[in-house]
């Protein structure tokens, strides 16, 4: 039997001025519909590269995406993308926002009022129905990733793709931002890949995780199966013996087979320098959570 | 200590409405006193320094004979006005009468050709500013956006525009004045050569940065907006118009403005060489006219060249806090 969604054998090689970059070696993966599936691994480590490739902003060098028996050739709306800094359009608000995607995907398929009440129950589902008819610049970050959620499931996907959804916020926004997702999915139970660093957001929210090794060539390195059971209350699993153990599974994975070597070839110092900062400041994240 | 307590608030109030009071002041000043201050230096200076500058045409014009010349200006085109209205009363007249003696009579009405008038000068000016200005604007901001679009196309055309930017309007008005009047050629035309002249030259010098930060403005939109259009797989002219117009629409404003101050000092340079009837040929007939009022009129317009200059601009920023959301 297929699965829902397939990526087989998929390389990414980048071109770069000192000659290519393998970015992905081989990566397999099979994700059934209304899994929920987190990507974890170091920087640059290739998870950004992975949900590209699957949305179809990115082509594989060899190897491909299937969705239901179809392969990905190009970005389409069925793979709705929740980026890392929100992407809204900013001269639009956040009705018109998720306005542009409904009348996009369902025009000719819904009449006027009823795009209008499918707008404002994915607002209502992301409780942000009261900023209605504010824009972007005048809402707080997490309200804006709120805003995008819902304009990505206002699509309707397939697959939800995530890339690190939660990264720019703060840690109690970040919170409960992820209690405001689990309630969303147990009410959709949507196919969803995520990106993150963090932990204990994997452990949490996930159905499967999936580590990767670093780069280059990076390539999936171990799924974990997370048999929690649903709901899932942070507050509760910071006591449960599996939540723990799956926990320091991962950890041990990250920070023990996954080391990050600091070798200073030549090909990763220029690399590593534009890094740094960013590495930084997802170390010091993973360390406080 | 009870004394202290009541006191102490009320005391605080004050100090607080004194602070406020003295704040308000500082801020009227800045905004008033200091440029009020600076002007009045710089009349002193210019008055001083007119003094001691001795042409053959008289004593360089200081800031009074300049107001002489405002009102001389001003009571010219009033008188002028008026004799234009009696000579339409005249002809009105006339045909009149000449309708009552023969019925039949076809009544032909002629235009006043009296001399043009400082304020008509400024009108001409305006309209072949905007004229060109508007031309370069149909032509740059599209032409921008493709650019901003596609890589290869920006490639192809930066260095032609590189090239053409800055060169000077006297060096394309000889060339666009011959080929204006070998393409334009009709019996009765609907404008003059000199307007023509005058208004190409202006767009083919304002037309550049226009361009320039178009391109730029669009092929600088964030990555992650175009993911979004790709993501809903907009259709071209949707994404153009959903995306690409409204993001880059602040860099077309910088665009806009740049190219409207260079318009405008453009116009005056190509109004004097193509004779065009605008505030540059009043500038090179009072030059030539060497009269001993000539240099303050002169001035005067000098005046209000900056002072239209500055109008212009600011009236491209209201529409820009108009049409931009980003104000």
């Amino acid at each position: 039997m297929s699965s829902f969604l397939e990526i087989s054998g998929v390389d990414m090689v980048f071109p770069t001025p000192k000659g290519s970059f393998t970015a992905l070696k081989d990566v397999n993966l099979k994700i059934n519909k209304g899994e929920f599936v987190s990507l974890i691994g170091h920087s640059g480590c290739g998870k950004s590269t992975v949900l590209n490739i699957v949305a179809g902003l990115y082509q594989a060098s060899s190897g491909g995406v299937i969705l239901k028996n179809a392969e990905v050739k190009e970005p389409g709306p069925e793979r709705a993308v929740v980026f890392q800094n929100h992407s809204l359009l900013p001269w639009l608000s956040t009705y018109q926002n998720v306005e542009l995607a409904v009348k996009k995907v369902f025009s000719g398929k819904m009449s006027k009022t009823e795009m209008k009440q499918w707008i404002e129950h994915n607002l209502q589902l992301v409780h942000m129905d009261h900023a209605m008819h504010k824009r972007p610049g005048e809402i707080s970050g997490g309200m804006k990733q709120r805003v995008g959620i819902a304009r990505a499931l206002a699509m309707q996907p397939e697959v939800l793709l995530m890339d690190e959804p939660f990264g720019a916020l703060d840690a109690l926004t970040r919170a409960h931002m992820q209690d405001s997702l689990m309630e969303i999915q147990s009410q959709l139970n949507n196919t969803v890949i995520m990106i993150t660093h963090d932990v204990d957001e994997a452990v949490l929210l996930s159905d499967k995780i999936v580590m990767m090794t670093n780069g280059p060539e990076a390539t999936v390195g171990e799924i974990l199966s997370v048999k929690l059971e649903r709901p899932r209350n942070r507050l509760a699993l910071a006591q449960d013996t599996e939540y723990n153990r799956l926990r320091s599974e991962v950890l041990k994975f990250l920070y023990e087979k996954q080391r990050k070597v600091q070798s200073f070839t030549n090909k990763q110092a220029s690399k590593m320098q534009g890094m740094s900062q960013q590495t930084s400041h997802k170390a010091i994240k993973v360390i406080s959570s | 200590m009870n004394s202290l307590t009541s006191i102490a608030p009320n005391r605080l109030l004050e100090q607080g409405r004194k602070a406020a009071v003295m704040l308000k002041i500082s801020e009227l000043s800045k905004v008033i006193l200091l440029p009020f201050i600076g002007i009045a230096i710089f009349l002193v200076m210019w008055t001083v320094t007119a003094n001691s500058i001795d042409t053959s045409l008289g004593k360089f014009p200081g800031p009074v004979a300049v107001v002489e010349q405002f009102e001389n200006l001003y009571s010219e085109h009033v008188t002028e006005r008026e004799k234009a209205q009696a000579f339409y009363q005249r002809q009105d007249e006339r045909n009149a009468a000449r309708l009552a003696k023969d019925p039949s009579y076809e009544v032909k009405i002629r235009n006043y050709t009296g001399k043009e008038t400082f304020w008509d000068q400024i009108v001409t000016s305006l309209v072949t500013v905007m004229s060109g200005f508007i031309l370069a604007a149909v032509i740059a901001i599209p032409l921008g956006i493709w650019m901003g679009l596609s890589r290869s196309l920006q490639a192809a055309i930066n260095p032609i525009i590189q090239i053409f930017k800055p060169v000077s309007p006297l060096a394309w008005l000889p060339l666009v004045t011959m080929v204006v009047s070998a393409v334009y050629v009709s019996p009765d035309p609907m404008v003059s050569k000199s307007f023509i002249n005058s208004m190409l030259t202006v767009t083919l010098c304002s037309v550049w940065p226009m361009i320039i930060n178009t391109a730029i403005g669009v092929s600088s939109i964030d990555n992650d907006l175009i993911n979004v259009s790709k993501v809903l797989r907009l259709s071209a002219i949707t994404h153009v118009q959903k995306i690409v117009l409204p993001a880059s629409i602040p860099m077309i404003f910088t665009g806009m403005r740049l190219s409207l101050g260079v318009a405008w000092m453009v116009l005056i340079a190509a109004e004097m060489l193509a004779q065009n009837p605008g505030l540059g040929k009043f500038v090179w007939d009072e030059f030539q006219n060497g009269s001993s009022d000539s240099l303050a009129r002169i001035m005067a317009a000098v005046v209000v060249i900056g002072f239209i200059g500055f109008l212009l601009d600011r009236g491209i920023l209201a529409l820009q806090r108009w049409v931009s959301w980003d104000q």
